[in-house]
Order: structure tokens, then C-alpha cells, then sequence
């Protein structure tokens, strides 16, 4: 089974980061895993993409072009990509952040106002970890053991706070009906 | 052994400190910075010199002279940085002095663009400086292959008196993927030759690049090649993938040949005897693989980030015994693995 997951939003916004933690859950799962950033003219200030790859197999290009799971946090990023996702794919977007919907009825398209969630519960800039705790619910790729593995791998033990915040927004994302 | 998540430029830094580097010059210039950047941090807890040099030309003859005390040293930078260092490279070649050189290629001529590419090939291979030389030119294709070559790299410069280039690019830079780092002793080479001070106990070295002599500079320059003739017959490297019964042969390095393995494994699901040759060194050529893993073919497909470059290579590799075809994207466009196994498709005479 592979897993090509593209990640999309504004510099900022944690798509980088929250691809880390993807990458190190497979990575905690014993799978085969690659990372890939955007790292053009529109890293500095614009749009900003991530691939990830999760498989048994080992990982050919890692480069993302047709994901079987999108994760959307603005709107030139849903008009860019919802179209090369895969048949059968899953498209999971931040609505408070992006103000469109996808037209395509051949994919899974899930709308969770992360943004707004996170700033409700205190988490500010925790939109990126509901969105993958959404998305960890409607494909169970990771399960809620391995990622508390893959925090704790890649936050530091002095930033424990962080760790904390993070596992509360990916419940919150897990937790979350519609 | 640990698997960690490392960027293909850390993974190269960590590698060289493991390796026994001990000086590391360097220019930042994307896509390769991060190998400054986390050298910088880690180097000097390390036992290393790390600087930032004024200009890549002052790097690479930083590099000159700390080879020349006999110490592993290492410069990095991208294509338009690799070219500025074309001149100390020569005269590192003609110094008989062993170092590591990176290039993360990225898309050009001239300042080109930041993403990856294949287009310094013929650089790296045939002409990296005016004079006769040759570089080791390595080509790993995974964070992990990167791991193990920097040490290859530094031990065969070592052996052989000559400087090494691991020729890699923007994709394999800037990706994470799974790393461990096994343990490894760096090979202890004597260096009889170095100029690194002696206490007037023995007769001084002298490193040097000049010969007005035509005879004499003839001599060092054979002497050279009779180097590389073994270097040629010794350490030649490829992996075969699926050869044994390919009827259509991919041959590609670096990044490019993991677009192709994928293209091949969607060529096999399909019924289509495809294969792949991924030449490990680029110089020496790995003309015996090339040959060996094509025996079956009908067809050779070279597939390259550049306008098509290594092709050359792979027709004399057999003698343009067969047709070798080209698909190559450049500038920093990636090729898609759909491509590239439509391609091979055709070739194959279509689906069976």
C-alpha cells in the first residue's frame, strides 16, 4: 500500500512541519518514507507544498504530482491541486481558511474549520494537527499510538508543552463529526 | 541501528564528519545551503574547521591548501558556485591532492533557476577545468546512498591522490528520507607526500601544479592516467534492476532513476519487459554493467534532467551497437514517471 500525500497552504501555516510528523509516523510504522518541501520563489512569501510518501515498498519519485491524500489549508492551493488528486482520493481542507469546495464527486472531500477550532481551544497555529488528526480518522493511515511515537521523536523533551498541544489538536481533528 | 529523518544536505554533512573531514570550506547558494548551515553548527564540537569563504573561489583553494597539510577536506555548492571553482579544481587535479567536492545541481546555464537538474553531467565528467584530468564523479540516489558514498568518496581520493565529486541535485538535497549511519572507522591513508610540517627532520615537500618542462609535465600526466586505467578496471559501480530479461533497457542516475524505476514497475505490472541500469559512478563509466544488463535489449531509453547528456556515454558504452533513445525534461522540471513509461511503451511496441 502506498500513501502519496501532498500537503498546501501559506508559509507559516505548519504544511512543512505537519509533513514531518506524517513522514516520522510512517517512519514509527517501519514503513518506507520520504519528505519532500517546495523550496522555490514561493517558499518566500506565497504558497507552500509539501510531499509525502508512506509505503512498503520502497519509495520511487518523491515527488507527489497525483495524491491519493490532499491536505488543503488555502484556496489557490484547493484550486491548484483537488484536481490531480486520485480517483477514490481524500481531500481534507481547512474551511475557515479556504472558501471553496471541490466539484469532483470521485473523491472523499472533507471541510473542517481548523483554524477557527484551533483558536477556540487555545491552540493557536494547531489548524495543521486537526487537519491530520481528520484525515487519520477518515483513512486510518496512522493510528493515535504511532503518532504520540512520532511527537515525541521529533519535539524536543525540553518543548514538552508543545508535544501536548499537538496530540490535543490531532484529537480534537480525530474528534471532529461532519 | 536508528533510522532518523534526515535532509539529503545534513545527511551529506553528518556523513563527511563521520568520514574524518576536518576542514570544510563553503559559499552559500541554494539548493545546498543546509550543508554549511548544519556543518556550522556541528563542525567545531565535532574537531572540525568549518568556514564561510568570501567566494566559492576562495573556498576551493582553501580546499588546496588544507589538503595539501594531508587533513580530508570538503567544499559543496551548486552549479553556477561549481563553475567559479573550475580553476582550483584544476589545479588540485594537477597537485596530485585528494578532496571532496558537491555539487546539488540546479537548473541553468547561468544563474539558471533553484530546482533540481541534471544539466552539469558533461561538466562533472568530461571538463571540469581546462587540462587532462578526471574526477571520481559519484551519483547516489537516496539520502542513504549519500550517507555511504561521502565515505567512498574521501577513502578512494585518498588512495588515488585525486579530488572526488558526488554529483547530486536539488531533489535529492532537499528530501528527507529514513537514515542510519553505520559505524565506520575512517580508512587511515599515509600521506607521505603533505606538506605539514616536519621540524627539518626530513627533506620538505612541495605541492605544486607547474611544470615547464614538456617532458616532465608529459610524465606526471601519464602517471595520472595510469591511475585512472585501474581506477577505470577497479571501481566502475551500477545497479542492475529487472535487466536480466529486458527487452527495453532505461538507463539513469541519480534522482532521475528513481522517476524510472517507478516507470519501469508500471512498464512490468503492464506485461512489458522493461529494465533499469543505474550507473553509481559517472566516472569512472560503468561500460561493463551498461553492457551486461542491455545483453537483451532492443532498445535503450536514457533518461536525464538535461537536454541529454550521459547518452553519449551509454552509445560508446556499446559502441552504438543498438538505438539509444532520449526523454529528458530540463531547467528544473522533474520528468513524471508517466512519461517516462509511456515512453518506454512505445518503444516496447505497446502494452502486452
Amino acid at each position: 500500500m502506498t500513501h502519496d500525500i501532498l500537503l498546501a497552504g501559506f508559509g507559516g501555516q505548519g504544511i512543512l512541519f505537519a509533513g514531518k510528523i506524517l513522514a516520522y509516523s510512517g517512519l514509527m510504522d517501519e514503513k518506507e518514507v520520504s519528505w519532500l518541501p517546495s523550496y522555490g520563489p514561493e517558499m518566500r512569501g506565497g504558497t507552500c507544498n509539501c510531499s509525502v510518501c508512506i509505503s512498503d515498498k520502497p519509495i520511487g519519485s518523491p515527488l507527489v504530482l497525483e495524491p491519493t491524500i490532499l491536505i488543503v489549508m488555502n484556496t489557490p492551493s484547493m484550486e491548484k491541486f483537488a484536481g490531480a488528486v486520485k480517483p477514490d482520493g481524500v481531500i481534507v481542507s481547512d474551511s475557515t481558511m479556504v472558501d471553496v469546495k471541490t466539484d469532483r464527486t470521485d473523491v472523499r472531500a472533507f471541510y473542517i474549520p481548523a483554524t477557527q477550532l484551533a483558536t477556540d481551544n487555545g491552540l493557536q497555529g494547531g489548524a495543521n494537527m486537526i487537519l491530520l488528526g481528520k484525515m487519520f480518522r477518515e483513512t486510518g493511515i496512522v493510528s493515535m499510538d504511532i503518532f504520540k511515537k512520532a511527537v515525541e521523536k521529533v519535539v524536543p523533551a525540553k518543548k514538552a508543552a508543545l508535544a501536548a498541544n499537538n496530540l490535543k489538536a490531532v484529537q480534537i481533528g480525530m474528534d471532529y463529526e461532519g | 541501528m536508528e533510522r532518523n529523518l534526515m535532509k539529503g544536505n545534513e545527511a551529506l554533512a553528518e556523513a563527511a564528519i563521520r568520514a574524518g573531514c576536518k576542514c570544510f570550506f563553503g559559499y552559500p547558494i541554494t539548493p545546498q545551503t543546509e550543508i554549511s548551515a548544519y556543518l556550522a553548527k556541528r563542525f567545531r564540537q565535532a574537531g572540525g574547521i568549518f568556514l564561510q569563504a568570501e567566494s566559492e573561489i576562495a573556498a576551493i583553494n582553501m580546499v588546496l591548501g588544507a589538503a595539501s597539510t594531508g587533513v580530508r577536506a570538503m567544499t559543496s555548492s551548486s552549479s553556477p558556485g561549481i563553475s567559479l571553482k573550475s580553476e582550483g579544481i584544476s589545479y588540485i587535479a594537477g597537485s596530485d591532492l585528494p578532496c571532496v567536492i558537491i555539487n546539488v545541481q540546479r537548473g541553468g546555464p547561468g544563474l539558471g533557476g533553484i530546482q533540481p537538474s541534471q544539466a552539469d553531467y558533461w561538466q562533472a565528467t568530461k571538463a571540469l577545468g581546462h587540462g587532462d584530468f578526471q574526477l571520481l564523479v559519484f551519483a547516489p540516489s537516496s539520502v542513504q546512498e549519500m550517507v555511504d558514498t561521502v565515505t567512498k568518496a574521501f577513502d578512494l581520493a585518498d588512495e588515488y591522490r585525486m579530488p572526488a565529486m558526488i554529483l547530486a541535485d536539488g531533489l535529492l538535497g532537499q528530501m528527507m528520507e529514513p537514515v542510519t549511519f553505520p559505524e565506520i572507522s575512517a580508512k587511515q591513508v599515509e600521506k607521505p607526500w603533505a606538506a605539514n610540517g616536519h621540524g627539518n627532520k626530513r627533506k620538505h615537500n612541495i605541492i605544486n601544479s607547474l611544470f615547464l618542462q614538456p617532458d616532465v609535465l608529459e610524465k606526471s600526466v601519464r602517471d595520472r592516467f595510469e591511475r585512472y586505467a585501474e581506477i577505470k578496471e577497479k571501481h566502475a559501480e551500477a545497479e542492475l534492476y529487472m535487466t536480466d530479461d529486458a527487452e527495453v533497457v532505461v538507463t539513469a542516475y541519480g534522482a532521475t532513476a528513481r522517476v524510472a524505476k517507478s516507470a519501469v514497475n508500471m512498464a512490468r505490472e503492464q506485461g512489458i519487459k522493461a529494465g533499469l541500469i543505474r550507473p553509481i559512478t559517472l566516472w569512472p563509466f560503468p561500460v561493463k554493467q551498461i553492457n551486461e544488463g542491455s545483453k537483451n535489449a532492443h532498445t535503450l531509453l536514457c533518461v536525464e534532467m538535461s537536454m541529454g547528456q550521459m547518452i553519449d556515454d551509454v552509445k560508446l558504452a556499446i559502441n552504438c551497437s543498438k538505438p539509444v533513445e532520449f526523454l529528458g525534461r530540463t531547467g528544473g522540471v522533474i520528468p513524471k514517471p508517466s512519461e517516462v513509461f509511456e515512453e518506454i511503451k512505445r518503444l516496447a511496441g505497446g502494452a502486452k
